[in-house]
C-alpha cells in the first residue's frame, strides 16, 4: 500500500465537490418536509435540472446561465407536484415517485441532441490570497462558486428556520397544519413556496452534476443521488447543520474509499464499498441520540391539507 | 369448490388463455415480439446503448415483421425476474437478458415459460430454452493493453472494474499481461466500483486514479464519465489517455481517448430472430471474438505513435487469424503456482470460470 499517493489536499478538494450535488437537493428537501410535505421526487428534479442546466449552459456558452436555468428546470417540475398534491390532495409518496420516473423520462427526451458534448468548464472562483496558502489554498479555496453558495445556503436555511419569523410560521405549518390554518397563516401558498424552492435546489445539484462533477451529459446519470440525499434528511432529523455533516461525510467517505483503492489498501474492498452508507448513518444517528430534544419528523409530513371553513 | 381451487383454476385458465394467445400470434402472421431487458439506460453511450442498437438493427432488417419492445434501467436480482416474467406474460417469444447479473434469474423464468426462447448475455447457463452469448472482450483488451503499455510514462495504469466476475478479471489479466510484455516496470491500480452505471462514481474513480499517477485510465463500466473526467484532467495540463469500452465513444478522440474495443451484438441478434421465425431456434453457447466481428476495435486515433499503431492493428489480425492467444504461457498465477506452460493457451472453461490474477498483478479480488 502506498498512501503517500493520496494527497490529503486534493482529497479534500475532491470531497467538497463529491458532496455539493446530495447538500443542495438534501437542503432543498429538508425545507419541503419542514412544511410538512414529503416530496420523494428529489431523484427527478435533480436529472431534470442536470439536464436543464446542461442544455443552458451548451446553447449559451456560460455555466452561469446554465446552473440558473437547472433551477428554474428543478422548480418547475416540482410545480407539477405541487399542484398535484396541495390543489388535487393526491397521496404525496405516490406522486413523488411518479414524478421521479416522469423526471428521469423527460430528462430523456430533453437530453437526446446532448450525449458526447463538452459543457463549458466552470471556472474557479479566485479568492486571491486566499488561493495560494499552503494546503489550504488547494483544499478549500479553489473552488467555483457553486460550492461556497450551498455553504451559504446551509447557514441561511438554519438562520431562516430558527431566527426568522417566516421560518417560524413555515415550521408550524409543517407541525400542525390545522392549527396553522386557524391561525390565518396561508397554509397552501407556503408550501407551494417550499416545494418551488426544493426544486430549485434540487436542480441545481443535477446541474452541479453534469456541468462540474462529472462533466457531461448521460442519461440516468443521477444514479441514485436524489434518494442518498433523502435518506441523510431523515438521518440528519430534519436539521440543516447536520444534513451539511451527512453529505460532507458521505461525499467524503466516498472518495477517500476509492482513493484508498487506487492506492492498494489492504482492506477488502467490500468493506470499503460500503463504508460510506454505513459510516454516514452511524454517525448521524449517533449525532441525533446525543441531543435528544425535537430530533422527530414534523407531525404533519405526509399528510394531506384541506382547508374545510 | 371452495375459493383457493376456484382462484387456482381461474389462474390456470388465464395462464392458458395468454400462452394459447402467444402461440396463435406467430401463427396468423402476427409479428414475432421480442423482448430486451437492460442493466442501464440505451443513452448510457456504451454498453446498454449497443445491445439497444442491437435492437434497432433487428427492427430494421424485419420491419413489420417483428415488434421489439425493451425495458431499461433493470437492476439485477429480484426485480429483473419480475420484468422477465412481466415480458413473458404479454407474450414476447424471444428474451434477450442483456447482463451477468440476470442468469439466475432468467433460468427461473426460463423455466416458467418452456414456450419462450432466452438468450442470455455474457453468463454461462443455458437450458432447453436458454441460450447464453457473450464476447471475446479480452482479445480487444489485449490491443488496449499493448498500447497503454507503450504510452505510460509514469508506468501507472487505472483500471476501473465493475464487480468481480470472471468477464471482468479477465480483462484485467488480459490488459496487464499485454502491457507488461512491452513495458516490464509496468503497474496496475485496480478500482472496484462496484456497479455497472454511475457515472458520478466513475468520474471520481478515474479522478482519484489521475490523482495518484496514473496516466492511462481502463475501464469496464458502462458510461462515459471517465473519459470526461480524463479530458477535464488534461485541460488542466495533464497527459491522460483512455479507451472507448463496449461503444466506439469517438466524441472523446484523438485525446483522451485514443481507442476503443466496440460490442458488435446486430448480426447475432438478427440471426438469432430468423432463427425463430424459421423454427429453426435451439439452445446454444456462443462465444465469439474479432474473428466473427462480434468484438471489433475503434479508430486508433493520431495521439498514438505510428508504429505503436502499426503493431496493433498487427496484433488485431493475428488474434482474427487465430495465430494470437491473449492467454499464452508461461503464465503464472498472482500466488506463483503454474498455469500456463510455454506455448500452452487456456481452455475456453479456465476462461470462463477465471478467478486468479495473473502474477505481476497487486491487491486481491474481492469474493
Amino acid at each position: 500500500m502506498d498512501l503517500s499517493a493520496i494527497s490529503p489536499a486534493l482529497l479534500v478538494a475532491s470531497l467538497m465537490a463529491a458532496a455539493t450535488p446530495i447538500l443542495l437537493a438534501a437542503l432543498g428537501e429538508l425545507v419541503v418536509e419542514r412544511s410538512g410535505v414529503l416530496n420523494l421526487g428529489v431523484e427527478g428534479m435533480m436529472i431534470v435540472g442536470a439536464i436543464c442546466g446542461f442544455a443552458a449552459a451548451v446553447e449559451s456558452g456560460s455555466p452561469a446561465l446554465g446552473f440558473a436555468i437547472g433551477a428554474v428546470g428543478g422548480a418547475l417540475l416540482s410545480l407539477i407536484f405541487a399542484v398535484l398534491v396541495l390543489v388535487f390532495l393526491a397521496n404525496q409518496v405516490a406522486t413523488g415517485l411518479a414524478l421521479t420516473l416522469f423526471g428521469l423520462g423527460l430528462s430523456s427526451l430533453l437530453g437526446q441532441g446532448y450525449v458526447g458534448i463538452k459543457p463549458p468548464s466552470t471556472p474557479r472562483l479566485d479568492l486571491g490570497p486566499l488561493s495560494d496558502l499552503p494546503f489550504l489554498g488547494r483544499a478549500i479555496f479553489s473552488h467555483d462558486a457553486i460550492v461556497y453558495l450551498s455553504l451559504g445556503v446551509v447557514v441561511s436555511v438554519w438562520l431562516f428556520l430558527t431566527r426568522t419569523r417566516a421560518g417560524l410560521r413555515l415550521r408550524a405549518v409543517g407541525e400542525n397544519h390545522d392549527a396553522a390554518h386557524a391561525l390565518g397563516l396561508p397554509v397552501v401558498a407556503m408550501r407551494f413556496a417550499a416545494i418551488a424552492f426544493g426544486g430549485a435546489l434540487a436542480g441545481l445539484g443535477g446541474a452541479y452534476l453534469s456541468l462540474v462533477r462529472v462533466p457531461q451529459w448521460t442519461e440516468g446519470m443521477t444514479a441514485g443521488a436524489g434518494w442518498i440525499a433523502l435518506a441523510i434528511v431523515v438521518f440528519a432529523s430534519w436539521r440543516a447543520g447536520r444534513v451539511l455533516v451527512g453529505a460532507y461525510l458521505f461525499g467524503g467517505v466516498t472518495v477517500l474509499q476509492l482513493n484508498l483503492q487506487a492506492a492498494g489498501s489492504a482492506l477488502p474492498v467490500e468493506y470499503l464499498s460500503m463504508s460510506p452508507y454505513i459510516i454516514t448513518i452511524v454517525v448521524l444517528v449517533v449525532i441525533s441520540a446525543s441531543h435528544k430534544r425535537g430530533s422527530a419528523a414534523p407531525a404533519s409530513l405526509g399528510k394531506p391539507f384541506h382547508a374545510t371553513q | 369448490m371452495n375459493r383457493r381451487t376456484l382462484l387456482g383454476s381461474a389462474a390456470i385458465a388465464l395462464l392458458t388463455a395468454t400462452t394459447a394467445f402467444a402461440e396463435s400470434h406467430s401463427a396468423d402472421g402476427e409479428p414475432l415480439k421480442v423482448g430486451f431487458v437492460y442493466v442501464g439506460p440505451v443513452g448510457d453511450g456504451g454498453w446498454t446503448y449497443e445491445h439497444n442498437e442491437g435492437r434497432l438493427a433487428v427492427e430494421e432488417e424485419f420491419g413489420d415483421a417483428v415488434e421489439t419492445v425493451f425495458q431499461e434501467n433493470v437492476p439485477e436480482g429480484a426485480d429483473a425476474e419480475r420484468v422477465m416474467t412481466q415480458m413473458a406474460l404479454s407474450g414476447a417469444d424471444l428474451i434477450f437478458t442483456t447482463s451477468f447479473g440476470y442468469m439466475d434469474p432468467t433460468m427461473n423464468v426460463a423455466a416458467k415459460f418452456p414456450d419462450v426462447k432466452f438468450e442470455h448475455a455474457t453468463g454461462y447457463k443455458t437450458s432447453d430454452n436458454v441460450s447464453n452469448y457473450s464476447a471475446r472482450f479480452y482479445e480487444g483488451r489485449m490491443i488496449q493493453g499493448h498500447i497503454a503499455g507503450k504510452m505510460t510514462e509514469s508506468n501507472k495504469i487505472g483500471y476501473i472494474a465493475s464487480f468481480p466476475i470472471p468477464e471482468v478479471i479477465r480483462g484485467i489479466n488480459a490488459a496487464y499481461l499485454a502491457a507488461k510484455a512491452v513495458n516490464p516496470d509496468v503497474e496496475f491500480n485496480v478500482v472496484w466500483a462496484f456497479t455497472w452505471f454511475d457515472p458520478a462514481k466513475e468520474a471520481d474513480a478515474a479522478t482519484a486514479l489521475i490523482e495518484q499517477g496514473a496516466d492511462v485510465i481502463l475501464q469496464h463500466t458502462d458510461s462515459t464519465a471517465p473519459q470526461a473526467a480524463a479530458q477535464a484532467a488534461n485541460e488542466n495540463g495533464a497527459n491522460i489517455i483512455t479507451f472507448g469500452q463496449a461503444s466506439d465513444m469517438g466524441e472523446y478522440a484523438p485525446l483522451p481517448r485514443v481507442s476503443s474495443i466496440i460490442d458488435n451484438w446486430s448480426p447475432y441478434y438478427i440471426d438469432r430472430v430468423q432463427a425463430v421465425m424459421d423454427g429453426t431456434w435451439e439452445s446454444q453457447s456462443i462465444w465469439h471474438g474479432i474473428d466473427e466481428g462480434m468484438v471489433g476495435i475503434g479508430e486508433i486515433s493520431d495521439a498514438v505513435p505510428e508504429d505503436v499503431k502499426a503493431e496493433a492493428l498487427e496484433m488485431r489480425d493475428a488474434i482474427a487469424a487465430g495465430e494470437l492467444h491473449p492467454f499464452t504461457g508461461p503464465i503464472n498465477k498472482q500466488d506463483g503456482s503454474v498455469w500456463l506452460a510455454e506455448g500452452e493457451t487456456a481452455d475456453d472453461g479456465t476462461l470462463l470460470g477465471m478467478d486468479f490474477y495473473v502474477e505481476g498483478l497487486t491487491g486481491d479480488i474481492p469474493n
